[in-house]
């Protein structure tokens, strides 16, 4: 083959560069985010398996409830603690570091929630 | 097999059919939702059933203070989060004036009270009983819930804007820019953020909702409260005769806007 001296190598240092991401994370986990929890509580609305897969059901469930058939504003937990069923004064009273916490896990998995476009974010303050 | 133009039509005449017959389009023409879906004959007697909210504007008192009109609209748009853009073509309205003659159109009337024209109304959402806007909405953004407010969805408004050309009043606006912004002096749209509240997109369309929040709340609507010690605003169950709305539409005499679209707004003005 004409010129195969040069093609062969060029191929190969190609093929490795553009597969040196998968070779070089290859027998190493993916450190999933740690999240940083609120301290003041130890429960959430429902238990962290279900927040964790189904938060954003439980987001259209309360809005869906709220907005169109005049839903309860607030909810109470298995333990009975009161909560705003909110996103912006119910979940982020208690998840107000929207960095180490909701971005985290989005920035993770790649997943860009557009929540924040007209829900405000808890200010400096609040935190 | 050869299917010549004479099959084709044949078969896709039997295929329509079939597929009109299980339509529901054609199933709620035929249950007469067309019907109800269209104008009701202007004057039929409407039924009163379950609650709902309406409000009285008394222009008279917003006559007797000038200013009180601009407090109302200042408190509105401060807890609600609606954006001033510095021009009327971008304008966002909730709560807003307009003339008498504008409000209460010139062209239905043979003759309107001279002291009448020019006079600043108080004009929102009207949050008709039979609402034009619902039926326009393709996504069921905008609907009408079972306390008689016409409410928005603002997460599922496509921006189509079908709502603002099927309400007769004008009582919707378009966000043509981002209302969380800032103008070319580097000052937010929203002067100052109410946290409770959520901002709107660009390209969403918005409205007065009766203060469904602080209803929910147990407290009045925003104006109303504003207007209480003047006794210009008045707001509750209309279907209810115990109601201070009711007593007020007892006692008075009002008229709505454009009566004779059959839109059965919410809203009674007492001139
Ligand atoms: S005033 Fe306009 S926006 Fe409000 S309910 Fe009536 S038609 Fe809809
Ligand atoms: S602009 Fe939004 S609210 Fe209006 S008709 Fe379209 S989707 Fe519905």
């Amino acid at each position: 083959m004409y010129g195969s001296g040069r093609i062969i190598p060029a191929l190969i240092i190609f093929v490795g560069l553009m597969t040196f991401p998968i070779w070089y994370n290859a027998g190493k986990a993916q450190q999933p985010p740690v999240l940083v929890l609120p301290t003041e509580h130890t429960e959430c609305v429902r238990d962290a398996q279900y927040m964790r897969e189904s938060h954003m059901v439980l987001l259209h469930e309360w809005r869906d409830d709220i907005l169109r058939k005049s839903g309860p504003r607030s909810g109470v937990t298995a333990s009975g603690m009161q909560y705003q069923r909110s996103l912006q004064q119910g979940c982020m009273s208690c998840h107000y570091d929207k960095k180490n916490f909701c971005d985290q896990c989005h920035d993770y998995t790649a997943v860009v929630p557009d929540c924040w476009a007209c829900h405000l974010e808890p200010t400096k303050e609040a935190i | 097999m050869k299917k010549d133009r004479r099959d084709f039509l044949k078969l896709a005449g039997c295929a329509a059919v079939a597929g009109v017959g299980s339509s529901t389009a054609f199933h709620s023409l035929l249950r007469g939702e067309a019907e109800a879906a269209g104008l009701r004959r202007a004057g039929t007697k409407k039924e009163k059933t379950g609650v709902r909210l309406g409000m009285v504007i008394d222009i008279q008192k917003f006559l007797d203070d000038q200013d009180l009109a601009r407090r109302c609209i200042r408190v509105c748009h401060q807890i609600h989060n609606v954006p001033e853009f510095g021009n009327p073509k971008d304008e966002i309205k909730w709560l807003w004036t307009d003339r008498f003659e504008h409000v209460f159109v010139k062209d239905t009337h043979y003759r309107q009270a001279q002291h009448l024209q020019g006079m600043p109304v108080l004009t929102l959402c009207n949050h008709c009983d039979n609402p034009p806007c619902v039926r326009a909405c393709p996504t069921k953004a905008t609907f009408k819930k079972a306390d008689g407010i016409v409410g928005m969805d603002y997460h599922r408004c496509i921006g189509c804007r079908f709502c603002m050309a099927a309400c007769p009043y004008g009582a919707r606006s378009f966000n043509w820019r981002d209302p969380r912004g800032m103008d070319e002096h580097g000052r937010s749209f929203i002067r100052e953020l109410n946290p409770d509240y959520p901002a709107r997109t660009m390209g969403v369309v918005e409205k007065c909702n009766f203060c469904s929040k602080r209803l929910a709340q147990g407290k009045l609507p925003a104006c109303v409260e504003e207007a209480a010690g003047a006794e210009a605003m008045f707001f509750g169950d209309l279907n209810d005769p115990n109601s201070e709305v009711s007593r007020v539409l007892r006692e008075k005499f009002t008229i709505q806007r454009r009566p004779s679209l059959g839109t059965y707004p919410s809203v009674f003005y007492i001139i």
